[in-house]
């Protein structure tokens, strides 16, 4: 018995989400008395044996070339296989775009019941309970899970990630490599930038900010905070900002650990993508702005006065 | 060429959430039903745009759900598509409502078949990966660019901090988000002839559902927001530094 977390990489490089779904899959599987361990694929720079510091004992690599690219077909049958090696019972995955890839499909293969973005560890006490984010982070659903292998896919940013002193023994998994059903002909990162779903702050702005020339405000507020920018919808729309910033339930989902939001008034549409963010500050001159009821702190006040008095306050408690 | 497009329905975006029967329902009293966004907006107008572009085009819409389905999909023929199959079941569990669109897809032979990203009630993102398995074709999640050259699809996705841009021969099983399509479908022209396209009822073939729904809740009432002056920005980023430990 194990419980296998599956460890996504990005340009051979292990993501951040994954230091949270093995902290995750380590502390379930000391809830259903097991050990954990971890599969890798692709080629990785990284140190594998270093993610023993999440407390994995093992860590199972297949590094064929190719799967650095995510062919969900390919993976599937990669991931079956370690499953059967490591007689896993549950399987652990982010809800990340490789998980939305990967994680029903593995089910399928399985027969392996999946709870698809999960946010808190199971309830094993009667049978197996997945608290999950439904209604765009509005309510929960406890999902109970009957098959004997279960899958979790564990919503970004929900669970705190913790680590000890700790190695891991790393193996070589033969897995079968099956060929790409996808060819990859172009991969275009936003580079330089924090990725806004793996970002712990993000700083986002609206139609209050009245055009793109005045986004070096938000910029440099983000720059500060080492935040992600996001933006919402119509601001996107009217090109102020590129398509890939707009959050809410048309674009990303995000539950960073701090949403600032600034000159946005709040609609469903835009809390829908950012209601799950632990703390959020809004600044908006308008005090009867929506969004003044999801948020936590709050400010009423001109955005184009605030804002440089908030980044130099940051600037200040950063320099203490 | 046949398509398959994948519609479900949720409640509108504005809709108030609360349970009934013990927390074990969603309470739809008063709700206004909708086509899932991602379903209308990109997977079956992007269906729409192929189709205008090539009228050889057969295009299929599929729902698995009871007849209360019927208004929203009688709406989505509204918008375009030759015929709607609704599968006479209800289910809460992903695998059972995606088998069910698996033996539609597989008795129908179709080349290409069309979700949205995510249903915005549910929020599994997960149909399409299930499809795709059971009918054992190529998988393209999150797709924010769809175009066909003949039998190969190219198809850019979103993958973390950033897009990758697929070549797949088809059939695939894709899940499409904003970026897909880009018209808009610019009214209900078609509702008088949406009424005589067929929509067809099929009963479910048995499959064991993998999970099963325990009850919904929803999260703790918020403390409400801490307003500071705007006069007083120091004070904020004390608290985000002190109090909320964010900063
Ligand atoms: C089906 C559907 C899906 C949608 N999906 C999304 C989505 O995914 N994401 C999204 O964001 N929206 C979405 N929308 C749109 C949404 O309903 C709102 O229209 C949109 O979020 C408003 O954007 P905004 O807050 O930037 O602009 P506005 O609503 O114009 O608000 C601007 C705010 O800025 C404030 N302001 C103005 N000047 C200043 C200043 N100097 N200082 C401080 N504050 C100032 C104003 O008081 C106001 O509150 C969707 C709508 C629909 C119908
Ligand atoms: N009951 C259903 N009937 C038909 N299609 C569905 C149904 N539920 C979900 N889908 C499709 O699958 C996509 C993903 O749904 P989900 O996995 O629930 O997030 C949706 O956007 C729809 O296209």
């Amino acid at each position: 018995m194990s419980v296998l977390i599956f460890v996504d990489q990005t340009e051979n490089h292990i993501k951040k989400s994954s230091y949270e779904v093995l902290t995750y899959g380590v502390k379930l599987a000391a809830q259903i008395g097991t050990n954990a361990e971890a599969i890798v694929l692709g080629t990785v720079n990284d140190d594998l044996s270093a993610l023993g510091k999440y407390g994995v004992t093992k860590v199972h690599h297949v590094a064929n070339e190719t799967l650095n690219h995510v062919d969900a077909h390919v993976y599937t049958k990669v991931i079956e296989e370690a499953v059967a090696a490591t007689n896993a019972t549950v399987v652990v995955i982010s809800h990340n775009t490789t998980g939305k890839a990967i994680a029903a499909r593995i089910s399928a293969k399985l027969k392996a019941g999946l709870v698809a973005g999960a946010i808190a560890l199971p309830d094993t006490s009667n049978g197996f309970v997945v608290k999950k984010s439904v209604f765009s982070g509005k309510a929960f659903a406890n999902v109970n899970i009957a098959t004997a292998i279960k899958i979790i896919s564990l919503n970004p940013n929900s669970f705190h990630v913790t680590s000890a002193d700790g190695t891991a023994t790393v193996e070589t998994l033969n897995a079968t490599v099956e060929a790409a059903k996808i060819k990859v002909t172009a991969v275009n990162k936003v580079s330089g930038e924090v990725p806004l779903s793996e970002a712990d702050i993000v700083v986002s702005a609206g139609r209050g900010m009245k055009g793109p020339e005045n986004w070096g405000m938000i910029e440099e507020l983000a720059h500060e905070l080492h935040a992600a920018t996001a933006c919402s919808r119509p601001v996107a729309d009217a090109d102020w900002r590129p398509h890939h910033e707009h959050v809410g339930q048309t674009g990303l989902q995000i539950a960073p650990n701090l949403y600032i939001a600034i000159g946005i008034s709040g609609a469903i549409q835009h809390l829908a993508g950012v209601n799950r963010s632990k703390v959020m500050v809004v600044i908006n001159k308008d005090p009867e702005a929506p969004f003044f009821k999801a948020a936590d702190y709050g400010i009423v006040g001109d955005a184009f006065e605030v804002v440089p008095q908030l980044i130099s306050e940051i600037k200040k408690l950063h320099n203490n | 060429m046949k398509i398959l497009v994948c519609i479900s329905k949720t409640p509108d975006t504005t809709s108030k959430i609360a349970f009934k029967d013990g927390n074990t329902k969603f309470d739809d009293a008063g709700v206004q039903w909708i086509i899932n966004p991602s379903d209308e907006w990109n997977a079956l107008v992007r269906a729409l745009e192929l189709k205008e572009k090539d009228a050889s085009i057969v295009l299929h819409l599929i729902s698995v759900g009871g007849a209360d389905y019927d208004p929203i999909i009688r709406k989505a023929l509204a918008l375009g598509g030759d015929e709607a199959i609704r599968v006479n079941a209800d289910s809460s569990d992903s695998y059972f409502i995606a088998s069910q669109i698996a033996a539609v897809a597989k008795e129908g032979a179709y080349d290409l078949i069309l979700t949205g990203k995510e249903t915005i009630d549910y929020n599994g993102s997960s149909i399409g990966g299930f499809v795709a398995e059971l009918i054992d074709v190529a998988y393209v999640s999150l797709a924010t660019k769809f175009d066909l050259n003949g039998t190969v699809a190219t198809i850019d996705r979103e993958i973390e901090g950033g897009e990758e841009t697929n070549e797949v021969s088809l059939p695939v099983v894709v899940s499409c988000q904003k970026g897909v399509a880009e018209q808009r479908i610019p009214n209900m022209r078609g509702i008088m002839a949406a009424r005589t396209k067929p929509l067809k009822v099929v009963e479910p073939i048995a499959v064991d559902a993998l999970t099963s729904l325990v009850s919904f809740e929803l999260p703790p009432a918020k403390a409400g927001v801490k307003l500071v002056a705007a006069d007083n920005v120091a004070e904020l980023v004390r608290l985000l530094h002190e109090e909320a430990k964010a900063i």
